[in-house]
């Protein structure tokens, strides 16, 4: 973990004092007392039952089992096993009280002080453990195994109930039948009901109509930065690449394109797409066409952009075809070109929509 | 004292309800003691631990996605603009007490609940229990799973931090790609293009309303028709289909039950307390130009993550576009969760079983080699995808490049469930085999 996350965990307990503390008045008040005498009186309790499990004079019988020979010991002493058993378990539950006791009082003490997650989460689980494994102690060792065996009840109904029943409901059908308005009036309201509550899922979304083949670029756009500032030709180092925006919605998911320089004379880029990368200029679209999620990484050495998501590939020399992964389609180009004043600028709006694929998307 | 006032209330309430036959049928009812029947409960009470953690982070929880300023405790983002949803779950984390620790228990008891849910439907599966009469209930059960993944799903998308956000945008890759209605289904699920404002306030109300509203109904009925029905048995002495063996509800299956929901409860606490979960504030708010490498789904969605992962990249063209994205997101899971609602009548094809009677002992995995294969081979796949979903994860790891990981998970992917088939049946058919042997000796034995 890193040191961010340690900074994170401490910053709870580095709470200022206010100023003018002063520490309190140490007398206790009314509900401290009865607490405390609560907790003492569950202490007291579970510690006597504790203490009987060592009083080995009480019921006159050792509590020291020897299983191994007890087990096929045909004369062993029911009644004293059973004392025995009953000693452990209730050793058992009110140990397993103490602790659920103990994480209460921790848990009041945690969260009253403001302690951290840790203590909170703990002291809870700790409480509700006790009491947890009290009860499955209580259930296994003080409750007597009674195996029951019961027979089960048909579920079906007999035949001439099932007719009767189906007699009552033909009698109540022909009541409805006879008046023939009512089965109108039922199916028509049925149906109307049926298309207002489709018509109300209409609220729900826009119709997507053409808002899916919209690229947002549009030509003569200053390729734009983060930060606003327009892209000059001389911009990026060969094998290095950046974030651009169209220069009217920068920060937009859609119109996210990555600027990337390469090697002019390397570049084998499809058929008429010849003069869209001047200088070794490219651009993208950096919405994975996979998934949608953003083309993040750029190996300069292989030429390879790839979606941190699932991993697909493409190449930034063709095109940014899909050499690897689950894309299948390539990542739309952008066209380029450099203005008198060496600015780059979209020479129109990408190649194809930009983003995951669908039905009506041109193929 | 407390005796003479039961006595009181219970005769008021008699009066008034009628409840005592009732009463008496219920603290008698008999449940089977073995612990893979407590897989179900587990569920249940993860649910419940579930809403009562819920409707404390609803209180606080804004799903706005308007730029707010944060002030608070954590300094890291001290005065930095956030997303209101954002904003508010960090508030809830840092600033409210115990926050923290609630909004991990929740987070963690859902991890939970459908841990649970699947470990249930998987023995059940494994020990053929949708038999008549129970295929309803197994349709309810499976219902509920799916339902209980969706809920999975919206949870960890409204918070919108960057991991949440680049779940969402899958979600919609994967809605936008169904044929013909794939751009239809997408707008009006997520409001417009992901990101949109609407889609978290939308999630927001699924998750708390809807979807649990379902949940706590279909539940009901669950139980409803399980007492009705009441539970299976394993094969054992004087268990046969007309009989129920067991304890009675009350006292010692309901302190043992009992006992359940508060140590469940107790792990959770732990879990929430002491192991961190969902640390929003180290991925940061949702950006739509930043991603995280190395992201995975929670654990439920990460067989669906593996399977894009692995499926090659080929669409299929025609006059129009099928994406790929279509066939292990929407088309797998949905060939799955068609099989496990259909399986009860398939299994009756399997198995020439055309008797009307009800079954109430349960087949034993080795008892139906076909069956337990068959779960085997596809518990397997997906064992496979769900390792697939970390690929990059196993490669940086192992020091080795993503796409050598890729390729041997693709080829185990496609090998391992038929020889997972194949070992798992010859073992159910020995092991048949053996036992029917050994009942045959105990038979002769005896008759001697």
């Amino acid at each position: 973990m890193s040191n961010r996350l340690k900074e994170i965990q401490r910053v709870p307990d580095e709470k200022p004092r206010r100023p003018g503390f002063k520490p309190r008045n140490p007398r206790f008040s009314a509900g401290e007392v009865v607490l405390s005498a609560l907790v003492l009186k569950m202490y007291g309790s579970a510690a006597r039952n504790l203490a009987r499990l060592f009083d080995h004079k009480r019921d006159g019988a050792s509590s020291r089992a020897e299983p191994s020979v007890r087990a096929y010991d045909r004369d062993r002493d029911p009644e004293r096993d059973r004392v025995t058993r009953e000693r452990w378990g209730t050793a058992l539950v009110a140990a397993a009280y103490l602790a659920s006791a103990t994480g209460g009082v921790v848990f009041l003490i945690s969260y009253w002080t403001g302690a951290g997650n840790a203590w909170l989460g703990g002291s809870l689980a700790l409480f509700l453990g006790g009491i947890g494994c009290g009860l499955v102690f209580y259930s296994h060792k003080l409750m007597a195994k009674r195996e029951a065996v019961e027979a089960r009840e048909e579920l079906a109904s007999s035949p001439a109930e099932r007719e009767r029943a189906w007699q009552d409901i033909c009698a109540g059908a022909h009541d409805i039948r006879r008046r023939g308005l009512l089965t109108t009036v039922a199916i028509g309201a049925a149906g109307f009901g049926a298309a207002i509550g489709v018509s109300l899922f209409r609220s729900l979304g826009a119709p997507p109509g053409r808002s899916l083949f919209d690229t947002v670029w549009k030509q003569g756009q200053r390729l734009t930065k983060m930060d606003g500032t327009p892209v000059s030709i001389d911009a990026l180092e060969q094998g290095s690449m950046m974030i651009v925006f169209p220069e009217d919605s920068i920060g937009d998911e859609k119109a996210q394109t990555v600027l990337i320089r390469v090697d002019e004379t390397r570049l084998r880029l499809p058929e008429g797409r010849g003069n869209w990368a001047p200088k070794g200029y490219v651009a993208y679209s950096r919405v994975c066409t996979h998934a949608g999620c953003p083309v993040g990484m750029f190996e300069a050495t292989t030429d390879l952009l790839m979606c941190p998501c699932h991993q697909s590939t493409f190449d930034v020399l063709r095109g940014a075809n899909p050499t690897g992964g689950p894309a299948a389609r390539a990542l739309p180009q952008l066209p380029l070109y450099a203005d008198a004043d060496g600015m780059l600028r979209a020479g129109g709006g990408f190649t194809e929509p930009p983003g995951p694929g669908f039905w009506g998307m041109p193929s | 004292m407390i005796g003479l006032l039961g006595r009181w209330f219970g005769r008021a309430l008699d009066r008034r309800l009628g409840l005592a036959k009732f009463v008496r049928r219920a603290v008698n009812h008999v449940f089977p003691d073995h612990w893979s029947f407590m897989l179900g409960e587990i569920a249940l009470y993860s649910f419940a631990i579930l809403v009562a953690t819920g409707v404390f982070l609803a209180m606080f929880f804004n799903s706005s996605s308007q730029k707010v300023i944060y002030h608070g405790s954590y300094r890291a983002l001290d005065g930095v603009q956030l997303p209101a949803a954002y904003e508010s779950v960090i508030h809830i984390s840092f600033d409210v007490p115990a926050g923290l620790l609630i909004r991990q228990m929740h987070h963690w008891a859902a991890l939970i609940f459908i841990a649970a849910i699947v470990a249930h439907v998987a023995r059940l599966f494994f020990t053929a229990a949708y038999r008549r009469p129970r295929e309803i209930n197994w349709m309810i059960g499976v219902t509920l799973l799916v339902l209980a993944l969706a809920n999975g799903f919206f949870g960890y998308s409204i918070p919108s931090d960057l991991l949440s956000g680049a779940g969402m945008r899958i979600g919609y890759a994967i809605l936008l790609s169904v044929p013909i209605v794939g751009q239809w289904l997408a707008f009006l699920f997520f409001g417009a293009t992901v990101p949109a404002s609407v889609t978290v306030p939308r999630f927001y109300s699924l998750h708390i309303f809807l979807v649990p509203a379902l949940i706590a109904a279909l539940i009901a009925l669950h139980l409803g028709i399980i007492w009705r029905q009441k539970h299976t048995n394993y094969p054992g002495p004087q268990r046969t289909d007309r009989t129920i063996v067991g304890s009675r509800l009350w006292p010692s299956y309901t302190a043992k039950s009992l006992g359940l929901f508060f140590l469940l409860f107790a792990c959770v606490a732990a879990l929430g307390g002491l192991v961190q979960i969902d640390p929003i504030w180290v991925y940061g708010p949702y950006d739509p130009v930043a991603i995280a490498p190395g992201a995975q789904p929670d654990w439920y969605l990460g067989w669906v993550e593996g399977a894009m992962r692995l499926f090659p990249g080929v669409n299929l063209r025609g006059q129009r576009l099928v994406p790929n994205v279509f066939f292990p997101g929407m088309l797998l899971p949905f060939l799955i969760f068609a099989v496990l609602y259909l399986y009860p009548f398939i299994d009756k094809l399997i198995y020439f079983d055309e008797s009307d009677e009800a079954h109430n002992v349960l087949r034993l995995p080795f008892e139906q080699p076909f069956n337990t294969a068959l779960g085997c081979a596809v518990l397997m796949f997906l064992l496979v995808l769900f390792f697939a979903g970390g690929d990059d994860v196993i490669a940086m790891a192992t020091d080795s490049s993503v796409v050598d990981i890729r390729t041997i998970l693709q080829a185990l992917s496609l090998a391992l469930p038929p020889l997972t088939f194949g070992f798992v049946y010859i073992l159910c058919r020995r092991a048949r085999q053996r036992r029917s042997a050994s009942v045959a000796v105990t038979t002769y034995e005896h008759a001697r």
